[in-house]
């Protein structure tokens, strides 16, 4: 019988920790088959945040790097450095993690035009901690420490990460991209392969912001979840190319 | 060998280089600066990478990356600096990666001052990051030693996959001194097969890594960690002993104050008391066993501890004595240094003179 469909050598065997209806799962997925089908798994090295993905380093299989809360830039650019040519350097990230407390690390990465890629996970909440405000949460948005929800006079509104990495001229290609469905799926695959791509190339800093659910804190079931993402969370960070320096954008 | 005139910093900074370390990641502050000058000028020299960093914790987790690649990696900071790099000292005594980090202390606490001091000795030997983790110590007291000991530090730290300090006063960085190039001590040393260099296809993933949630693995990692730093105790422990056989007086001090004492020495010998110094040039681990060996002699009637702080070292003295001596303090803190007379006339005090 002829194999359609196998699970990526970009992962190991180890069981997911990641809770029911979460798409880190699925972004895991696009980027370990990005990393196989460019053949360049065994150059690989990867960057696990601190946050619901802190144990992705068990999960991609590949070199794997955990770096402490926020600073997987900065370990990435150490990695990056003093690694071959050819080293394949990515960090994957949440919210908590990049747009907060490793806002300086991910700003002047970008901004030095670092050769490696960010994969950005955007689900507004902080998961692994047990649903706390992040940075991304929308204004009025629920949370354990804005059990109001996020209150724009108190807090601000919320932080737009691709729209700020694309404005550094080190940053070769910026986008945002969502988790909901097949055929948002597949351009998130589409812009995570350009990303890598380009970081092959030499290009200069790749970033993937991904739009994704978080059922267990967001207190909804899988569907809700992605119905709530598109009624709330696109409209507030759409969707798009935010530069790419190999074409015109708009 | 020739001798040649080297400031404190740069020769670091050239003896990274001769221990074949290429890679440096580094925030400006003073007194170290000529650390990364030095060092963005010379390292694309040799196909090396010199990086300034935006900030210092960014650039400890620079050097943590760069680490787990198994490269030779250095940082260099100031006080107030390497608070901000311990976090990533942490991590990297968590995850065992060697690299080697400088500290040219200057006054503190807070901002303090840009002159010499000594008052990350705590910081230094206690761990200023989280957890229970030990790293080795070591803390010139001349150029000379500064240029031998950043190199043996490569070895060591390669040697136990732990990161090394080299603890040195403001002092040690902004002094010249004629130092020699000579060979230092040469260690054979593990192969790196820890490293995260790429697959290759060819074996399973390497992951550099601290955390380890479950409890269990996490008792077991700190007992093996622990394991190291014992035998890090039995085989690293340094220090110089300096007139102390029959000494009444018997100084106890290390970097630029172990010279004051020197010069004490000199000033109590003319009034007839003989005086010794014992001089740590490890801090951790603390050369505790040879500091009560030599306080025990009949002859010692005053043990004095000379620092640049006000009393950080003298805990790890009053250990080792375990109450059998009393122990003085002589020092200055906040980029003031105390004169030899004023060494002298404390050790004086001390005998009851």
């Amino acid at each position: 019988m002829a194999i359609v469909y196998q699970k990526s050598k970009g992962l190991t065997d180890a069981e997911l920790h990641y809770c029911p209806g979460c798409t880190h799962g699925i972004i895991h997925k696009l980027v370990a088959e990005t990393l196989e089908e460019m053949g360049v798994l065994g150059n690989t090295i990867g960057v696990a945040p601190v946050g619901c993905s802190v144990f992705a380093y068990n999960y991609f299989n590949c070199d794997m790097h955990e770096a402490a809360h926020g600073r997987a830039p900065a370990v990435a650019t150490g990695i990056k450095r003093v690694s071959p040519p050819g080293t394949i350097v990515f960090t994957y990230q949440g919210d908590g993690d990049l747009a907060a407390i490793g806002t300086a690390e991910i700003i002047h990465a970008a901004m030095r035009g670092e050769k490696f890629t960010t994969i950005f996970i955007n689900n507004a909440i902080y998961g692994m901690t047990g649903g706390q405000m992040a940075p991304t949460t929308l204004v009025g948005q629920k949370a354990t420490t804005a059990p109001m929800g996020r209150q724009r006079e108190h807090y601000g509104a919320p932080i737009r990460m691709a729209e700020i990495i694309r404005t550094l001229e080190g940053c070769a290609y910026a986008a945002r991209v969502c988790a909901t469905d097949i055929p948002n799926l597949n351009k998130a695959k589409k812009a995570i392969q350009k990303a890598f791509r380009l970081q092959q190339e030499g290009a200069g800093f790749t970033f993937v912001e991904v739009l994704a659910t978080c059922p267990t804190n967001w207190g909804m079931t899988p569907v809700a979840a992605i119905d709530w993402l598109k009624e709330n969370m696109i409209p507030y960070y759409p969707l798009g190319v935010y530069k790419d320096i190999t074409e015109e954008v708009k | 060998m020739e001798k040649e005139l080297w400031k404190g910093n740069e020769a670091i900074a050239e003896a990274a280089i001769r221990a074949g370390c290429k890679y440096f990641f580094g925030y400006p502050i003073t007194p170290q600066n000529e650390i990364p000058e030095y060092l963005s000028a010379h390292l694309p020299k040799v196909g090396g990478c010199f990086l300034q960093a935006e900030s210092e914790v960014a650039a400890i987790n620079m050097v943590y990356g760069a680490a787990g690649c198994g490269v030779r990696v250095m940082t260099s900071s100031s006080s107030p600096g390497i608070s901000l790099k311990q976090e990533g000292i942490t991590y990297m005594c968590g995850a065992e990666l060697p690299a080697v980090i400088i500290n040219m202390m200057r006054g503190g606490p807070g901002l303090g001052t840009i002159q010499p001091a000594q008052g990350d000795y705590f910081q230094a030997t206690r761990g200023g990051g989280n957890g229970d983790y030990r790293h080795l110590v070591f803390a010139p007291a001349t150029i000379q030693e500064a240029a031998d000991y950043v190199q043996i530090a490569f070895d060591v730290a390669d040697q136990y996959r732990n990161p090394v300090m080299v603890l040195a006063d403001g002092m040690i960085g902004q002094m010249m001194e004629a130092i020699e190039w000579h060979p230092v001590e040469k260690r054979v040393l593990p192969e790196k097969t820890w490293a995260t260099t790429g697959t290759k296809d060819q074996r399973k993933p390497n992951i550099i890594n601290s955390l380890y949630i479950d409890p269990n693995l996490c008792a077991d990692h700190n007992v093996h960690l622990a394991e190291k730093y014992k035998a890090m105790e039995e085989n690293e422990t340094r220090w110089e002993a300096v007139n102390t056989e029959g000494c009444q007086v018997l100084f106890v001090a290390y970097g630029t104050p172990s010279r004051i004492a020197r010069a004490a020495i000199r000033l109590l010998e003319k009034e007839g008391i003989k005086a010794g110094l014992l001089r740590p040039i490890t801090l951790w681990p603390f050369p505790g066993k040879a500091l009560k060996e030599a306080a025990m002699q009949d002859s010692v009637k005053a043990v004095v501890d000379v620092e640049l702080s006000m009393g950080q070292m003298i805990d790890d003295v009053k250990i080792a004595l375990e109450g059998c001596r009393p122990v003085s303090f002589v020092g200055k803190a906040g980029g003031v240094v105390p004169t030899p007379a004023e060494v002298a006339s404390a050790a004086k005090a001390a005998m009851g003179r």
